[in-house]
């Protein structure tokens, strides 16, 4: 795993140790951990020479930047309406009977965050989830079970 | 789909692998004032819904007397039924980066930034390797331009464009007062250029052909073709390009399964248009405009529902600084489910109606102002389903 102090260091050398750089660390950050903790938000601010309010109020303001522990692949289910008339209940159903998990929930050896999203922008293949950046559209119940039992049995 | 009555075009999608290279060194034989006259002859009007005159949008910026300008692209494409700018990022992302660096000749902009919604972040390594080959490009023809790509982090919000320049310059997304405009003074303070990923893609397009072959097709209000993306109770559901100003009737005669009572046009912040007013509304600028989101609804769905689902996306989606659009979009959820669950008289709707209006009024952005375009076409147009 790369440590946070060289995402830092890798993204100052692009942007510059200017504000403007925030958004990819914070990202960046979130792409190798899956979340940001209190150190990493401190860290943040530090290299950056702004308060770390700034740093916590810019990364709560994303739902992709998630400040709560979450396992290493984050499933995002779409609830908004196509997906809703295409049968998204199901698949969260389907989902939270293989993981044992509700929605919100991480499982216990933190290989998996269960959440629901908004519009993904996949309203004609709906139902449609993501699994980290990877997208999953036409969705049954029998196929995200499969996906996900895919993700089991990998690392 | 072989005998149809409606305007079928292919400009966005055309792909003679040509665009980078004789595009270019077309616009760049001319002048910049030229582009932009052209721009504004063929009346090409912002695709991402706001339907802003382009050519003029880049004219005003051409006519800011400063060092610094900004080619911004849009694509944080996050209205509920809206999926085209990721097709189109997807199958033609050149015709994209040349509408921005032809962008950025006419106004005279050094840097390009694509801002790419979170979602679809899995287009990334494509785009960025087609972004490096494209400015090597640029700069063997001698165009000081580059694009850089930034990722959003899932804020529907900045899809507004200063919420967006907020989220380039490391800050919460949230919208600036207007004016001043994008085109005085934008990202970092700068002129800055804002356009929808397919709004470029007809500069490409327009640059290519002239405007004559642009304004063969739709009205004299809304010239041009426009790119749908098509949902709900359809077995037609995808993308299509068609000819502005048909009817919603046209359109339901096409894509809808026999039994469409609703069509809600210009997705969640859209009109919803029911089976009675298909024939008399035109989908284009003269009727209700639209970024491109169609989605049918049939007798099957009940529009609480719809409604709801709509009410619970901008409560989530409300960046919550103004008081109207936060407090708004909570209180008109909790209101209708009140109505619903026989807590409140079916006469709060008129109450919950006035707060819409108050809103479109008063919230500082678009998000706010039009939670009122779903909210009273879906109240007054299905009364009785929001009650019983």
């Amino acid at each position: 795993m790369t440590e946070v102090k060289t995402i830092i260091q890798e993204k100052l050398g692009k942007y510059g140790a200017s504000r403007e750089a925030l958004m990819p660390i914070l990202q960046a950050i979130v792409q190798e951990k899956n979340y940001l903790t209190e150190e990493d938000m401190v860290a943040v601010a530090e290299a950056l020479d702004i308060s770390s309010a700034d740093v916590y109020g810019t990364a709560t303001f994303y739902t992709f930047l998630d400040i709560k522990s979450r396992g290493k692949y984050v499933i995002r289910v779409c609830k908004t309406i196509s997906c809703h008339m295409s049968g998204k209940d199901e698949i969260i159903k389907a989902l939270q009977d293989t993981l044992k998990v509700g929605v919100g929930d991480t499982t216990p050896d933190k290989k998996f965050t269960l959440l629901t999203a908004n519009c993904m922008g996949w309203c004609h293949k709906g139902p449609v989830m993501l699994i980290n950046d990877e997208v999953y559209p036409e969705l049954t119940p029998e196929k995200a079970i499969k996906i996900v039992q895919e993700y089991m049995a990998k690392e | 789909m072989e005998n149809t009555r409606l305007h079928k075009v292919d400009l966005i999608f055309e792909n003679d692998g040509t665009c980078a290279t004789t595009v270019l060194d077309k616009v760049l034989s001319r002048k910049p004032e030229d582009i932009i006259n052209d721009m504004i002859d063929s009346g090409l009007k912002g695709r991402g819904g706001a339907g802003f005159l382009t050519g003029l949008k880049w004219k005003f910026t051409r006519n800011e007397d400063s060092d610094v300008k900004y080619v911004v692209c849009n694509a944080d494409e996050g209205e509920p039924g809206t999926f085209k700018d990721r097709e189109i990022l997807d199958k033609v992302p050149e015709k994209v980066f040349t509408g921005m660096a032809i962008a950025g000749y006419a106004i005279g902009a050094k840097e390009g930034i694509l801002y790419l919604r979170a979602e679809y972040n899995f287009l990334l390594p494509k785009l960025e390797r087609m972004m490096n080959e494209f400015n090597k490009a640029l700069q063997a023809k001698k165009l000081d331009f580059t694009i850089d790509i930034r990722s959003g982090s899932g804020a529907y919000i900045c899809g507004e464009e200063s919420a967006l320049f907020e989220s380039i310059e490391g800050k919460r997304g949230e919208p600036r007062n207007k004016p001043p405009y994008p085109t005085v003074s934008g990202l970092f303070g700068k002129p800055t250029v804002i356009n929808n990923v397919e709004t470029l893609v007809y500069a490409t397009m327009i640059s290519k052909y002239g405007p004559d072959r642009f304004k063969e097709f739709g009205t004299k209000d809304s010239r041009g073709s426009k790119v749908f993306s098509i949902s709900g109770d359809t077995p037609n559901a995808g993308i299509y390009e068609l000819g502005l100003g048909m009817s919603v009737q046209q359109f339901v005669d096409e894509f809808g399964d026999g039994d469409t009572k609703a069509v809600q046009i210009g997705g969640a912040s859209g009109m919803c248009v029911p089976r009675k007013k298909f024939n008399d509304t035109i989908i284009g600028y003269e009727g209700v405009p639209t970024g491109g989101s169609m989605m049918l609804f049939n007798s099957s769905r009940s529009m609480y529902n719809v409604l709801h689902d709509y009410l619970d996306f901008f409560a989530e989606e409300s960046c919550g600084q103004c008081t109207p659009c936060r407090v708004g979009c909570q209180q008109l959820l909790k209101g209708i489910e009140a109505v619903k669950n026989k807590n409140k008289t079916p006469d709060y709707l008129e109450n919950l109606k006035k707060l819409a209006e108050t809103m479109k009024l008063s919230a500082k952005c678009g998000l706010g102002q039009s939670v009122a375009n779903p909210f009273i076409s879906i109240v007054d147009n299905f009364r009785e389903e929001i009650i019983y």
